[in-house]
């Protein structure tokens, strides 16, 4: 058991926190948050030019070979700074599709493109009924001639609208909800039968819904079997839920800073209101749930792992039931101890509050895994 | 004992939701039901109707145009009014400065100001916290000096509450700069319209403008508008934070945003099922509608002791109200984003497709009610309230 940082994940943190802290303070992300794209093409480039985008992707795939640990550094470093560039949707997420599914000549293709952060990509999986049931595919790839067209439509995809390329999760055969049947395929976004409509979320990123309507895919560009994708998806899901509690971790550990900080600063009465033992208890609880929140960070990461799919699974399960615990708790009690002044817009902490928020949410609530989690083995037994 | 509703009680109950039902303009009650704003011409044309019903303040004597209404008929009014929903009543004039002036002021004040608030002719708002003066008021440093036949006000008030409405504004000042503390401090009523007074928006997390600061720069107040006596303002400003018993539990806005989780969990999908069906989403909502009955009990008991009792000093059971009634507030908003799910994160304010329309607002209201702990006395001051003065601790 080894939790120490080696020398060259040390200088990946330290890097990625000067850039951070370089390029986006709150002023600067506020800025970015305001423009069209609500995202910042010259953030991304540092972030290519940092090695950052092709860090998850093998050396030969033309990448940095960069494993669970560093994303885990480079996540919780976006999370301190509330970075709202989709590093966790596009390299993290899309990334891991590419890795588990896309052939060695597919990745030869696109990692590097992707990794120069020229080629932006998303990854559309969702199904507007689907809540958060990975099999939950309603998206529907019929054979023609040559390739096949795929007909559906997919919701919340990661900014989405702004992808030059779409990997799209359609059914191929069986019920939706059935576990085989599901293919990945690579769509060019302005393909025709495309059409993609943005929405900004609570917690400035953006979003797509997508519908598609005969969109002709070549057999070429076919991710993997066309109906045995789920568990690269699943796959793909658990690493990315184990980078989003990273980033969590990075938010709350934020909060929790500013909280203490404020605490000391803030007279009332005469007096700091740190020096209200009420006040003391809540800060000392708030510090007591980050560091829990940081050990299943750290487990989460372990987890990914472990070459059995369903512990992995469970573990990655109990995670991000943990988080969206520990998310709701730490947010919420940032506010409230800030007073008046933490639910305006104007102070940081009530934007690490909505990130929280969103972050309960994002691929799957607390009750969800709780619910995967109760219907598999014990915990205890798995990991 | 007998905890149920009379007869008459339940015969007015019915009388006050036909009349919401007849005369609530349309749109009003969706609007309220996705956490959206009444524009300031909404809540008067509302005002105005019940006003013209003599419903426009239930609580006060009726020869200022109150009901006569006891406590029990109150409560079932501000019930209706909360679960239909129905906009509430704007509070800082008919609740908080209202009962003020009809006790403290002065003839004249009471016949200028008192119609007016009836009618919403007068928008107040309060100004009481300052940046350096939250949880401990006294500190305030806002100061009126006397001049002749005015004070000459200068200061700092903030978080004050659609201000950018308000024609006047109620305001605690010093004016014995050498007297400690509580003393020393009186009670104002300041024309927004003042030569002196300006107001900076504050954006709340949700993006709304509900909140201001606002800064007096030698504003001169006539010497008619101070209320009672000069120092004794703090008596009023306790006399007011205590004034309002049982409306801070708000408990008709957590039944009917229980209600309008059922109904919604009816229809969202979860993977094949609606997510009425998954148990562990029906737990959750059995257990906040016990919570719900459990602070409906307390408020009726709070209510009838009330009705039975002298109206003597404020209750100070009254804080277990405002911290369960904000609790439960937040608690069914949460409730209310977990349901709607994913479609929850959508910003409320984008235009989007029609379909999202159901998901409007849940999450934004979430952030916008963490106000409600905060606020009115925070629910941590709330806890040192009962434990002193409850407990003797
Ligand atoms: C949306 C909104 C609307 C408002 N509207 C108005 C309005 O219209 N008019 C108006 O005058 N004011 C208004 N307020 C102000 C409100 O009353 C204050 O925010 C409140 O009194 C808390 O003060 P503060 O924000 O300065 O926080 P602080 O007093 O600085 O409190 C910060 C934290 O410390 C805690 N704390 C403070 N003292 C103690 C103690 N002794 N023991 C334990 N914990 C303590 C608090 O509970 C809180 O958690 C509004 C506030 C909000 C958020």
């Amino acid at each position: 058991m080894d939790f120490t940082l080696t020398e060259e994940q040390q200088l990946l943190k330290d890097s990625v926190t000067r850039f951070l802290g370089d390029t986006y303070d709150f002023a600067a992300r506020t800025t970015i948050l305001a423009t069209p794209e609500g995202q910042s093409a010259a953030v991304w480039a540092g972030f290519a030019d940092l090695g950052l985008l092709g860090l998850p992707f093998s050396e030969t795939d033309g990448g940095f070979g960069g494993g669970a640990v560093e994303i885990m550094l480079v996540m919780e470093a976006m999370g301190r700074a509330l970075v709202v560039e989709p590093y966790l949707a596009e390299i993290v997420l899309t990334g891991a599709i590419l890795r588990h599914a896309a052939s060695v000549e597919q990745r030869a293709a696109l990692i590097p493109a992707l990794a120069a952060g020229e080629c932006r990509m998303a990854f559309a999986h969702a199904d507007p009924e689907a809540r958060w049931h990975l099999a939950h595919v309603g998206t529907h790839a019929a054979r023609v001639r040559g390739g096949y067209k795929i007909t559906g439509e997919k919701v919340h995809v990661p900014f989405g609208a702004q992808a030059h390329r779409l990997i799209v999760s359609a059914r191929t055969s069986g019920l939706i909800g059935a576990r085989t049947g599901i293919g990945l395929f690579l769509v060019e976004a302005d393909a025709p039968g495309v059409t993609r409509i943005e929405h900004r979320t609570q917690d400035g990123a953006r979003i797509a819904d997508i519908t598609l309507s005969d969109v002709f895919v070549p057999d070429e560009a076919v991710l993997g079997d066309t109906a045995g994708a789920l568990p690269a998806i699943e796959r793909a899901y658990d690493e990315v839920i184990a980078a989003l509690a990273s980033e969590a971790f990075g938010v709350m550990d934020e909060a929790v800073s500013m909280t203490v900080e404020y605490l000391k600063t803030r007279q009332q009465f005469g007096v700091a209101i740190g020096s209200f033992q009420a006040l003391q208890h809540r800060a000392a609880e708030m510090f007591v749930v980050l560091e829990e929140a940081r050990s299943m960070a750290a487990y989460a990461t372990m987890a990914l792992s472990e070459t059995d799919a369903a512990a992995r699974s469970c573990a990655i399960s109990a995670v991000k039931a943990h988080i969206a615990c520990a998310a709701r708790f730490i947010g919420q009690q940032a506010i409230q101890l800030h007073g008046g002044i933490g639910v305006t817009m104007e102070y940081k902490v009530g934007h690490l509050f909505k990130r929280l928020t969103v972050i309960e949410q994002q691929f799957g609530d607390r009750d969800h895994h709780l619910d995967l989690l109760a219907n598999a083995e014990s915990l205890l037994e798995s990991l | 004992m007998d905890l149920r509703f009379t007869g008459e009680e339940q015969a007015f109950r019915a009388e006050v939701r036909a009349f919401i039902r007849a005369h609530l303009p349309a749109g009003f009650s969706q609007k309220l039901k996705q956490g959206r704003k009444l524009t300031r011409d909404e809540q008067t044309e509302w005002t105005r109707i019940l006003h013209a019903k003599g419903w426009s303040a239930p609580h006060w004597p009726v020869e200022w145009g109150g009901t006569g209404w006891d406590p029990v008929k109150q409560m079932i009014f501000r019930d209706e009014i909360q679960q239909f929903p129905a906009p509430e009543l704007l509070s800082f004039g008919v609740s908080m400065v209202g009962p003020v002036i009809y006790t403290f002021g002065s003839e004249a004040q009471k016949k200028r100001f008192l119609p007016r608030i009836l009618t919403l002719e007068d928008w107040w708002c309060q100004g009481f916290s300052e940046p350096g003066a939250g949880s401990d008021l006294a500190a305030l440093k806002t100061r009126a000096t006397r001049e002749g036949e005015h004070y000459i006000l200068d200061g700092q008030k903030t978080w004050t509450t659609l201000a950018q409405h308000a024609d006047w504004i109620f305001v605690l000042a010093r004016t014995d700069p050498a007297a400690k503390k509580q003393q020393g401090i009186s009670f104002l009523l300041v024309d927004m319209k003042s030569l002196g007074v300006t107001l900076r928006p504050i954006e709340m997390i949700d993006g709304s403008h509900e909140i201001n600061e606002i800064f007096f720069d030698s504003v001169r107040v006539p010497v008619e508008n101070l209320v009672g006596e000069e120092n004794k303002g703090w008596d009023y400003a306790k006399f007011l934070l205590g004034n309002e018993r049982h409306g801070q539990a708000r408990i008709g806005l957590v039944k009917a945003r229980l209600r309008r989780i059922r109904e919604l969990a009816a229809g969202v999908p979860d993977g094949g099922r609606p997510l009425l069906e998954n148990h562990t989403f029906r737990r959750k909502l059995a257990a906040l509608e016990i919570q719900a009955k459990a602070l409906e009990m307390t408020l009726f008991r709070v209510v009838a002791d009330e009705r039975d009792h002298e109206k003597g000093k404020p209750n100070p059971a009254t804080s277990i109200l405002k911290i369960r009634g904000s609790e439960l507030q937040q608690a069914t908003t949460e409730l209310l984003m977990e349901v709607i799910g994913p479609a929850a994160c959508l910003h409320h304010d984008d235009a989007g497709p029609e379909g999202y329309d159901w998901a409007r607002g849940s999450m934004a209201s979430y952030f916008n009610l963490r106000k409600l702990s905060i606020y009115g006395g925070s629910n941590e001051i709330q806890r040192t309230i009962i434990a002193k003065q409850i407990l003797g601790l």
